[in-house]
């Protein structure tokens, strides 16, 4: 296998609070190599965003990574600092945000915006940086783009707007591409159009891709590989198909099964019983004891073993194929 | 475009119209102008006679539309204390106005700016808090309070500073400039921070905040997440966007500028328009407030024109809402 693009090691994020500290990522491991997607999946509050937040280096203050590492490409970058972190965002990692309509700059042309971005990171004259900018614009599919890198973000549809911040994301060529909830703000019968083109881009540059996103159906269409979070942890990691099929975490079972599938025909929809716990009430032991219908003595005690490779952080992973 | 300008000057007429017609309306609230005219010793001959000579015993409406017409003119009358032309006086005093309102606005506008932008990038910063907690002495002291204290002391007690007049001017072709004489500019100097000076914190707060809601938009995110450097960040994304609503705001408070020198200009006996007006007030020269009043709402028309006309080019937005179509 190849060397991964990105590497998280016990990844730990940390919001000091009057009330303690809270911990919205808690002991994340997992890689992304090139070419590859990973589904970041789980509710809000999961912590979805905050790692992804924490990799591209802007969580906002007072949240911080308190423990962990982060390897970008072999080297490591959770403890660069201003202008050495700014150099490689938008060079190495690349950010689509959820709402295109409110991503761009409203007073700048939105060839503009990507011309600044190339010359920001590369050696290029602003005369090959605006024929780049017509031709990043192509390659997303936005029609007649000689004419429309001239064009302001309110002349546009949130379809194409979204099109023009996977320019802008990739424009500078990063090794990884860091989506989050990249199609909630859509249309559905844009999001697919969307999934496939950031799928398609990534495929051919053999860019990595972290999806957030809390939406299932995204994930199965478009991931290879899944890591479920909950409370901050991760739940369940491991190929797409797998997971979907037979998953081993009771809370990731619980997801699959809340999923309405229109072959299934279900009267009513599985409901998980109570809610993700706030950050400043995890429970001891697993985070999900509470809530899981299998719940043994050792969960309300012993954190579930930590999700790496193909696992699930549960110490009584289910062994089932009843959801196929 | 066109058509969104042509629409603007016909509202900024339709307001000097009835600016104008305030102003004309002055002359019959405040006593018979006869009265002041004629001394004590008068006929009724005299009066009769003078009230057809100045026309005023024709209808109200023809004697508005005449005082329109010789306003567009530039004829407002002569003023009953000096004798001459009000006209020719507003001019001579207009300069010294004008040149003290343009240096304060652009101190204003410059360090108002300047200062925003820098206690809204370092907002937890020492001096960011210290410029903030100054600031409020220039928003909550009044202005000629002001103006008293910088004579005090840099008049009265260190000496560095001319407590009043302009100083030497230089006259160039009926424009007196105090611009280019040493003691000019060092005349200027008091009365245009006096002036100024509420103004400067008034924008440096509106900057301020605007700035640090600009800052939490999605699309500064986006632009630190592509990498781009701070300064590009902070001055072409962020201050363009703070812009938008600030431009609103400067261009009412440069009209509030001149109009505010009455005050300034009194304090420290500054020879422009100002003084005149108050001057006028105390004389009853009712000629001569006319003419000042339209003299500062033509310029307050004017100035929130070019404000109109300003937000197209900063915002692409109305470019396409107000013209329908690009």
């Amino acid at each position: 296998m190849a060397a991964p693009v990105l590497s998280i090691r016990n990844l730990t994020v940390e919001i000091p609070t009057r009330h303690g500290i809270l911990k919205p990522v808690d002991g994340v491991s997992y890689d992304i190599v090139g070419g590859e997607i990973l589904g970041i999946v789980g509710e809000s509050g999961a912590g979805k965003s905050m790692a992804g937040n924490a990799v591209i280096g802007l969580l906002s203050p007072p949240a911080h990574i308190a423990k962990g590492e982060i390897w970008l490409n072999g080297a490591r970058v959770d403890q660069l600092k201003g202008e050495a972190m700014r150099r490689i965002r938008g060079k190495e990692i690349g950010m689509v945000f959820q709402d295109p309509l409110t991503s761009l700059n409203p007073l700048l042309r939105i060839g503009d915006q990507l011309v600044e971005t190339m010359l920001t990171h590369l050696p290029i004259s602003h005369a090959e940086a605006e024929k780049r900018a017509i031709a990043a614009l192509e390659e997303v599919g936005i029609p007649g783009a000689a004419k429309r890198v001239n064009s302001y973000p309110h002349e546009f549809s949130g379809g194409m707007r979204q099109r023009v911040v996977i320019a802008l994301a990739l424009c500078a060529e990063p090794s990884l591409i860091i989506a989050d909830e990249p199609t909630t703000a859509l249309d559905v019968s844009v999001q697919a159009q969307i999934m496939a083109l950031l799928k398609r881009l990534c495929r051919d540059r053999g860019t990595a891709v972290m999806l957030i996103t809390h939406d299932m159906g995204v994930i199965a269409e478009a991931a290879d590989r899944v890591a479920v979070m909950y409370a901050g942890r991760l739940a369940e990691l491991g190929p797409v198909r797998e997971v979907i099929t037979a998953p081993r975490h009771p809370y990731t079972h619980g997801l699959m099964a809340s999923t309405p599938l229109a072959s299934k025909g279900q009267k009513r929809l599985h409901q998980i019983p109570g809610a993700m716990p706030r950050l400043d009430a995890v429970p001891d032991g697993c985070a999900f004891n509470p809530r899981c219908p299998y719940v043994q003595d050792k969960c309300r005690h012993a954190p579930g073993p930590t999700a790496e490779g193909n696992a699930a952080a549960c110490w009584f992973p289910l062994v089932q194929e009843e959801l196929s | 475009m066109l058509a969104y300008i042509i629409r603007r000057m016909a509202q900024s007429a339709l307001v000097l119209l009835i600016v104008g017609l305030v102003a004309f309306a002055m002359f019959h609230f405040v006593g018979d102008p006869i009265d002041n005219m004629l001394g004590q010793e008068r006929t009724a001959d005299d009066i009769e006679r003078l009230r057809k000579q100045l026309g005023l015993d024709r209808p109200f409406v023809v004697q508005y539309f005449k005082f329109l017409e010789n306003a567009v003119q530039g004829n407002f009358g002569m003023s009953y204390r000096q004798g001459r032309p009000v006209i020719d006086i507003l001019l001579e005093r207009a300069p010294a106005t004008l040149e003290l309102a343009a240096v304060s606005g652009i101190l204003a506008i410059v360090f108002g700016i300047a200062l925003g932008v820098f206690t809204a990038i370092k907002r937890k910063g020492f001096a960011a808090n210290a410029i903030m907690s100054v600031s409020l002495i220039g928003v909550s002291l009044p202005t000629f309070l002001i103006g008293i204290l910088l004579i005090y002391l840099f008049s009265v007690e260190l000496g560095w500073l001319p407590s009043f007049g302009r100083g030497n001017v230089v006259d160039l072709g009926g424009w007196s400039t105090g611009f280019l004489t040493t003691s000019g500019l060092k005349a200027l100097i008091l009365p245009s921070i006096t002036l100024g000076l509420y103004q400067m914190t008034l924008i440096m707060r509106l900057v301020r905040s605007e700035m640090l809601e600009v800052l939490r938009q999605d699309y500064i995110r986006f632009a630190r997440a592509r990498g781009l450097r701070d300064r590009n960040v902070h001055f072409r994304h962020a201050l363009k966007n703070t812009m938008v609503p600030v431009i609103t705001v400067i261009g009412l408070q440069l009209g509030s500028i001149i109009a505010f020198a009455i005050i300034t200009e009194t304090v420290f006996q500054w020879p422009g328009v100002g003084l005149l007006f108050i001057n006028a007030i105390q004389f009853v020269d009712i000629p001569v407030m006319a003419a000042y009043l339209m003299l500062i709402s033509v310029m307050f028309v004017g100035i929130n024109l070019i404000v109109d006309i300003l937000y197209f080019f900063i915002d692409p937005r109305l470019r396409v809402d107000r013209t329908g179509g690009h």
